[in-house]
């Protein structure tokens, strides 16, 4: 056995002995993208192995707490590729607006860039009132930070372009009030999320959704634990619902597949046939 | 049992930036159909997504020139090009995948994060390609695959169009060839021909 070699077995163990001791399951995340992550944590931490530090972690919850963040990756923005809130906009949300109360699950919702930005998308289309979003992320620390919706100031310019690129038509300025060197976003785009802690490992579904959003997520995942989680999504979702992935992920390959087809090729859009 | 089995090399990665399109073109188009190795690439777009890239490559290669997709298992003479905003790794297994983790020096793709997952996957069995760019992205990489064995080529700073990735490359790590683009694929055929039969004794 090499070094690496020895480092994977290391690693295993690792993964397993947190999911009996905390009962977060990383068993099965793709394994090249992890192991850079929990390298980088190690370095950071100061302990010179993965056995060294498995002794750590399964002790204090606080070193246990500090790998978590390393190995979530809270990566997000708003409008993150504006093609796919044009498409969101143009050819979901008129579907949706047949409904009177619409149900959204935004899993993986990092610090919240992605539920405010559809919120925004939703009150411009005048469903303000009219929907509740379920946000849920496996990261505690995240999920606080997303119910205050504050992000620095320096993103508005991305953000801003992002928005106009969707076919907004406001003044994205009016969305958010600056504040030193934050952007505070206005309160009533809060209005209608619930923000709550969901691991997609281990936890069952939600109840009855006209709309799922899982983008950039499943990419973390080995081929079973996506396989897990879309059939979450599918037991979630409504015949006629829609479940959105990230750009470079897709339902081609997987269980429920053929009970969906995309709405548009490439815009991973994918609507719930009518059996 | 398939070919990649027989030789010595799983992989050939490559990264470049300034000057990268032409340098790509170069490379692939010197390689015949039938090159017995998978090429993984990494290529600083700047701008927006250059999905169309692969295309335009494609079109003028004779080796299959394709964005990566997740999951993809990587296959002989096939170039991956790693799609604009994400970061390229690729398992033991050869399959590809991707992470939108955050930007490294700035860039994501990474040569970096690609070499080093590579380098982890394969170990010797890899060889690594520095090429034209600017920025010093992918040295920390090539220095990677050399630790763990692999061939480490560099492109000759006075041949590349900008010339701070090689540069920074070279400062690292002792290559084993420093040579000019054109000459690039002649060696890359001559490594990929020249262990047919080995096995790598670590493996
Ligand atoms: C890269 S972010 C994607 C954010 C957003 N959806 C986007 O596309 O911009 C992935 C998020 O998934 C969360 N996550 C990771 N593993 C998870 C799991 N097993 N269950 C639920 N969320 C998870 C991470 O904490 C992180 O916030």
């Amino acid at each position: 056995m090499n070094a690496v070699d020895i480092e994977d077995v290391e690693i295993r163990l690792l993964l397993e002995a947190i999911f009996r001791v905390y009962g977060y399951d990383f068993r099965q995340y793709a394994a090249a993208s992890l192991r850079r992550r929990l390298t980088q944590w190690l370095q950071k931490s100061g302990l010179r192995s993965f056995s060294e530090a498995q002794a750590r972690v399964l002790r204090d919850r606080e070193v246990f707490s500090e790998l978590l963040e390393g190995i979530t990756v809270n990566v997000s923005e708003m409008f993150r590729d504006p093609h796919f809130f044009k498409a969101l906009r143009e050819e979901v949300v008129p579907h949706l607006k047949t409904f009177p109360f619409i149900k959204i699950w935004a899993a993986g919702c990092s610090a919240g860039e992605e539920v405010y930005s559809l919120a925004v998308l939703l009150c411009e289309e005048g469903l303000a009132g009219h929907y509740r979003i379920y946000a849920t992320d496996i990261n505690e620390r995240i999920l606080r930070q997303a119910e205050e919706g504050i992000y620095p100031l320096e993103k508005m310019q991305q953000f801003t372009q992002s928005y106009q690129r969707t076919g907004g038509k406001r003044d994205f300025a009016d969305y958010y009030t600056a504040r030193y060197d934050r952007a505070i976003l206005a309160r009533d785009l809060r209005n209608g999320i619930v923000f709550a802690s969901h691991n997609l490992a281990v936890d069952a579904g939600l109840g009855e959704m006209q709309l799922v959003l899982c983008r950039n997520l499943l990419i973390y995942f080995t081929p079973a634990l996506k396989e897990r989680a879309l059939s979450l999504f599918d037991g979630s979702l409504r015949s006629g619902g829609f479940l959105c992935l990230g750009t470079k992920e897709t339902l081609s390959g997987r269980c429920i597949a053929g009970a969906y087809s995309e709405i548009a090729p490439g815009t991973r859009i994918y609507r719930k046939k009518y059996v | 049992m398939s070919r990649a089995n027989d030789i010595r090399y799983r992989a050939i990665v490559a990264g470049v930036s300034m000057g990268g399109v032409e340098a790509l073109r170069v490379m692939f188009g010197g390689l015949p159909g039938d090159f017995p190795l998978p090429l993984l690439v990494v290529h600083h777009t700047g701008v927006d997504p250059g999905s169309e890239l692969a295309s335009i490559l494609d079109a003028r290669s004779a080796i299959r020139v394709k964005e990566a997709d997740d999951e993809e298992v990587i296959r002989p003479g096939t170039a991956y090009l790693a799609p604009a905003n994400y970061h390229l790794l690729v398992e033991k297994s050869g399959a590809l995948a991707l992470s939108v983790d955050p930007p490294v020096n700035f860039a994501r793709p990474s040569v970096d994060v690609l070499f080093e997952s590579a380098a982890t996957a394969f170990g010797s069995r890899l060889i690594g390609v520095i090429l034209t760019g600017a920025g010093s992205d992918g040295s920390r990489g090539l220095k990677a695959v050399q630790d763990k064995g692999g061939v480490a080529i560099v492109q000759d700073p006075a041949d590349a169009e900008a010339d701070s990735m090689p540069r920074g490359a070279l400062a690292v790590v002792t290559a084993d060839h420093v040579l000019p683009l054109k000459n690039i694929c002649g060696l890359l055929c001559s490594l990929a021909a020249s262990g047919a039969g080995k096995t790598d004794e670590r493996r």
